[in-house]
């Protein structure tokens, strides 16, 4: 249990500091936006929200479904030991 | 006993039951009615009613109303506790399922006689342009939705929240045969009617009904047992 | 399931790495020529599109064959791809208006493909509302409410082809050039992986929650 939360602390770091890398570079060497959006709604904000809540979404569902899981797996380890007890009492 | 004979006694007993009370019939007809009257409050303008309004109050008039007869024709059969009753019987599960159908259809199609012509008065929609076209339309939605209402009303029959949970899964399901009836009669009903548009729609509610309903006949019987 | 529960950390570590990069590539690919920028949420869009009707499709099966057998392992998976549909159904509904607002100068059309998807994320909702509310024996209904919902799948897709509609076509995958293609295969393989990763967690969460069930009747007598 220990190695998987480990692993999924590697991946959430990485994907993390790749989107937010990301975004520094484009924000600085970007340019097409404002030659092909000029008289209408700039592109770039709405990119970037989209690929913001995709990021969010799903890390978010991820990082519920593992507390989920964690609380869950605890609760069934204390009743399985009080089962256990039971049974050699 | 062949299963087209259990569903046509089945549907007899609720006809037999509905012709005594009228019940079913005279509140569903008029909730119709009310329904098509509030909608055309919603959809008028200065006297006149928006365009396509027609078609779209129609359908929505016959879904609502559709809704509330499948919540009480299986209340009845949860109060007096003949659902049990019915699926002990020693015939088909399916049966049970073309048995209610069957009077609902029936129930629908005659308020159906009485919206139609109510929303070509009120409307000034011309009903009689594509009569057996507008009957198609109205027989193939009315029997997709009752196909998929039937299952779910019979199978909520028992769980919690039943009353509020009949349309919250129905009519996400049902999204396809309200699109292609209003879209449908709408073509036929516009000031510039387009047929083959309405030909279309007809089609796809026929591989929609095609599709569901043997869905739901098939899904009756696994669903209903414990 | 269990040999499935090892496969997680690599699938997710896969998604991960994918993830990653993802960016780096969508980033490179070209602009397009109508759309420019905004094209580009087309690369995030379509998978999670795709993952949506996937989570769809197993919830399906899953629950027919819950419906048939009763099995319970069936109904787990089931309820896992319902709570997979609405999440990447979120995903595809939030980011779809925001490339429409940018292409079409609208948030949302109520064109078939458009209204169908939302459509098919509202049954898989009202699925996990009928087993949060339904009450006891819900599983069983909605199994129903789940193989109706897959059976409205192809009729999205047929909507699009048949009925010529605002929305891009289908036909626009194949049709991609190489620097546009890679980068969008790409994110379909990454949001595939990761869609099985999150899956193969889901169904371990709702096993477990059952057997916890177990475990406290048992405890009680």
């Amino acid at each position: 249990m220990n190695g998987f939360k480990r692993v999924i602390a590697v991946a959430v770091g990485v994907t993390v500091t790749s989107a937010a890398s990301l975004l520094a570079q484009t924000t600085s060497g970007f340019e097409p936006a404002t030659n092909i959006g000029k008289e209408s709604l700039p592109a770039g904000p709405l990119v970037y929200t989209a690929y913001a809540i995709v990021w969010l979404v799903l890390i978010g569902y991820v990082f519920m479904l593992w507390r989920r899981l964690d609380r869950v797996e605890k609760e069934l380890r204390e009743v399985a030991a009080r089962i256990g007890s039971g049974k050699r009492a | 006993m062949s299963l087209l004979r259990a569903g046509w006694i089945i549907a007899r007993k609720d006809l037999v039951v509905e012709i005594r009370s009228r019940e079913l019939a005279y509140t569903t007809l008029f909730f119709s009615v009310a329904c098509v009257l509030v909608f055309a409050f919603a959809f008028v303008r200065e006297g006149r009613a928006l365009e396509d309004a027609a078609a779209g109050i129609l359908w929505v008039s016959i879904a609502f109303s559709g809704t509330l007869a499948l919540g009480r024709a299986f209340e009845r059969e949860r109060q007096n506790e003949t659902l049990k009753a019915l699926l002990l019987a020693p015939t088909e599960r399916p049966a049970v399922y073309l048995g209610k159908l069957a009077g609902l259809l029936l129930l629908m199609m005659c308020v159906e006689l009485v919206v139609v012509p109510v929303v070509g008065l009120l409307f000034g929609a011309p009903i009689f342009r594509a009569p057996f076209l507008l009957a198609g339309l109205l027989a193939t939605g009315t029997l997709g939705f009752a196909g998929v209402g039937t299952l779910f009303a019979a199978m909520l029959v028992r769980a919690h929240s039943r009353d509020v949970l009949l349309p919250i899964l129905l009519y996400p399901i049902t999204v396809p045969v309200i699109i292609a009836g209003v879209r449908g009669t709408a073509a036929i009903f516009a000031a510039d009617p387009n047929f083959d548009a309405a030909l279309s729609w007809l089609s796809m509610l026929i591989f929609f009904d095609a599709v569901f309903v043997t869905l739901a006949f098939w899904t009756f019987g696994p669903v209903m047992s414990e | 399931m269990k040999t499935a529960n090892r496969f997680v950390p690599f699938l997710m570590l896969g998604a991960a790495v994918m993830f990653a990069r993802a960016p780096f590539m969508i980033q490179d690919a070209p602009l397009e020529s109508t759309m420019g920028l905004i094209q580009k949420i087309f690369y995030f869009h379509v998978p999670a599109a795709s993952a949506t009707f996937l989570a769809a499709a197993v919830c399906g099966i899953a629950s027919a064959m819950f419906l048939w057998r009763r099995n319970p392992a069936a109904d787990h998976v089931a309820v896992s791809a319902a709570e997979l549909a609405v999440v990447f159904g979120i995903i595809v509904l939030a980011t779809g208006p925001l490339w429409a607002r940018k292409a079409w100068g609208i948030w949302w059309q109520w064109d078939v493909r458009l209204t169908m998807t939302l459509v098919m994320w509202m049954v898989f909702v009202a699925y996990l509302l009928l087993r949060r509310f339904g009450g006891p024996g819900s599983e069983v209904l909605a199994a129903a409410v789940g193989l109706f919902g897959m059976a409205l799948v192809p009729f999205i897709y047929i909507s699009v082809n048949y009925w010529r509609t605002i929305h891009p076509t289908t036909n626009v995958v194949p049709s991609l050039p190489p620097e546009m293609a890679a980068p969008f295969w790409w994110s379909m393989f990454a949001f595939v992986l990761l869609f099985a990763a999150i899956l193969i967690v889901r169904v371990r969460l709702e096993s477990n929650r059952a057997a916890l069930e177990d475990a406290y009747a048992a405890l009680e007598d």
